[in-house]
């Protein structure tokens, strides 16, 4: 059979069809769900990271620097493991949850980074006019530097939320049933008989995803910077 | 208005201000002349504490806005006969310990030692009479800087918010006036520099010294009674430069006090009644501006003013 012939049979299929969309729904969930947990942790170390030095942040700030360290220091192949196998080796704990985690907690270090770098790289003066007209640090914070630094930290969550879509496709090597695992087993001996065909569709399914999502990123990007033109 | 008593402030081991005393009365007019990095612009980011001073006092009216140092408040002093014994056994501690004398010495470690210790041993009443005197005398330094106006070298308008949004932003947020009350605050102020067609553009979209104007109408929105300027000029080209002067000159003829950090001799000596040149972390000079620009007496101002004018 030529390449066409298993194409047609894979589109045509409603066994290799019904696997490819339980793969698509668990990638897709494994990093909406990944991407949630990563915004809200890496937001809320990035607070924490650019709080100023105090000696009851010193901790929660030593903890933070730690745990960006680690985390971005090593891979996420081996983060994967250690939570599978080791931390959450629990009988019947669905690794579904697992893997959420362990890319949650990898994107917090990667979102904390980028926000800290966006709020950073909001000029140091927008924060002293507002100071000095007696606003409260937490309301220049809140109205003046935060809105700016978003437009600034877009981009870079888009690329982070790319990465990590393309990521969890590691997940198959802890059994978990995503898109990539998916294509593997409707390829194996005894089913298509060929990895190439389920491989590339998978692969567009991937860039459609990607796809999807660089558009919406480009579209509230073009709606922040409505204000200000250059 | 605006009391600075014997400033110090260290950037790490940069000792930009040396002890700078002044006064800013009423309806003053003072500008503040040097070469750069004698610590004019410091001064001015002291007096509402956008850096804090290392040492030193401010005060707005008869609010003190640095920190109480508890040793120099008769009612702690009092508490503290036990300073002179204490500061002698810790020195005595350390010399026995092998520590340097430099540790020991530097003025903060000494306060910090005999602040721990005296609370030690005074106990509650220490706590006490420091929290009474914080509590009478040091105000909330956000309701300080509404009264104390600021105009930047970059101008600083928010950038996320057009021209009324930078000006209502504080009035609102604060609520010292409604919505209503601010936007017609904001509206009177802009016609009053003409841009009130400017009202809803972003401050991209403006030019520097339409950027400036609009900084200085956004600090009078507060209703100030002190405002000072951070090298209003220094940033500008030079044909925006007058437009800007033009307004501030306004609003020293309506009687506003101000205090103005510039390079601009020839308006520093127009509209100042008072000019202060610094060198060194010190003022060096003081007085009207014609005894400081026609006979100064220091070397280093007589200097300064022959290289620039």
């Amino acid at each position: 059979m030529n390449f066409f012939d298993k194409l047609i049979e894979l589109f045509s299929s409603a066994k290799y069809m019904e696997s490819m969309f339980k793969g698509l729904g668990a990638t897709v969930l494994i990093s909406a769900a990944a991407a949630v947990l990563g915004l809200i942790l890496g937001t809320i170390v990035a607070f924490v990271t650019i709080a100023k030095d105090s000696r009851a942040m010193k901790l929660p700030k030593l903890l933070c620097n730690i745990y960006i360290t680690v985390i971005r220091g090593t891979p996420m192949a081996l983060q994967l493991f250690i939570m599978v196998y080791i931390i959450f080796a629990i009988k019947g704990f669905p690794e579904m949850i697992t893997a959420i985690l362990a890319f949650g907690i990898n994107s917090g270090a990667y979102v904390a980074e980028n926000i800290r770098a966006g709020i950073l790289s909001v000029d140091i003066g927008q924060t002293e006019a507002g100071r000095a007209l007696g606003l409260p640090g937490r309301t220049t914070m809140l109205r003046i530097v935060v809105p700016q630094a978003i437009k600034n930290v877009i981009p870079a969550i888009g690329n982070e939320l790319i990465a990590l879509i393309k990521e969890t496709s590691i997940v198959s090597m802890v059994s978990v049933y995503d898109l990539t695992m998916a294509a593997k087993d409707i390829g194996s001996g005894k089913n298509l008989a060929s990895y190439l065909v389920p491989m590339l569709v998978a692969a567009l399914f991937y860039l459609v995803i990607v796809y999807l999502l660089t558009f919406v990123i480009k579209m509230i990007e073009r709606r922040l910077r409505a204000g200000d033109k250059r | 208005m605006i009391s600075v008593k014997d400033i110090h402030k260290k950037f790490g081991d940069l000792h930009v201000l040396r002890g700078v005393s002044c006064e800013i009365k009423d309806g003053e007019r003072v500008a503040i002349i040097g070469p750069s990095g004698s610590g004019k612009s410091t001064l001015l980011r002291c007096m509402n504490l956008l850096e804090e001073p290392s040492g030193g006092e401010i005060w707005l009216g008869d609010s003190l806005l640095t920190p109480i140092d508890p040793y120099q408040h008769a009612d702690i002093i009092r508490l503290s006969n036990t300073y002179a014994t204490l500061l002698a056994e810790e020195r005595a501690n350390a010399a026995n310990a092998g520590k340097t004398a430099a540790v020991l010495s530097s003025e903060i470690c000494e306060r910090i030692i005999h602040g721990r210790l005296l609370k030690k041993r005074e106990g509650k009443a220490f706590a006490t009479a420091l929290k009474a005197c914080e509590k009478q005398k040091r105000i909330d330094i956000n309701l300080a800087r509404r009264n104390m106006g600021m105009v930047f070298q970059h101008f600083n308008l928010f950038n996320n918010l057009t021209v009324l949004g930078n000006m209502m932003l504080a009035p609102v947020e604060l609520k010292i006036m409604s919505r209503e009350e601010a936007e017609a605050t904001a509206m009177r102020l802009l016609e009053r520099i003409g841009l009130s067609d400017k009202r809803d553009v972003y401050p991209s979209t403006l030019s520097g010294g339409q950027k400036q104007r609009i900084a200085i109408v956004r600090a009078l929105a507060m209703n100030p009674k002190v405002l000072l300027f951070d090298e209003p000029t220094s940033a500008l080209d030079p044909e925006m430069v007058g437009e800007v002067l033009d307004l501030i000159r306004e609003l020293a003829d309506e009687g506003m006090t101000m205090v103005i950090v510039t390079h601009e001799m020839g308006f520093a000596r127009e509209v100042a009644n008072r000019v202060l040149f610094m060198d060194g972390g010190k003022i060096a000079e003081e007085g009207t501006p014609e005894e400081l620009f026609e006979h100064p007496c220091n070397p280093r101002t007589q200097q300064f003013l022959k290289a620039v004018l």
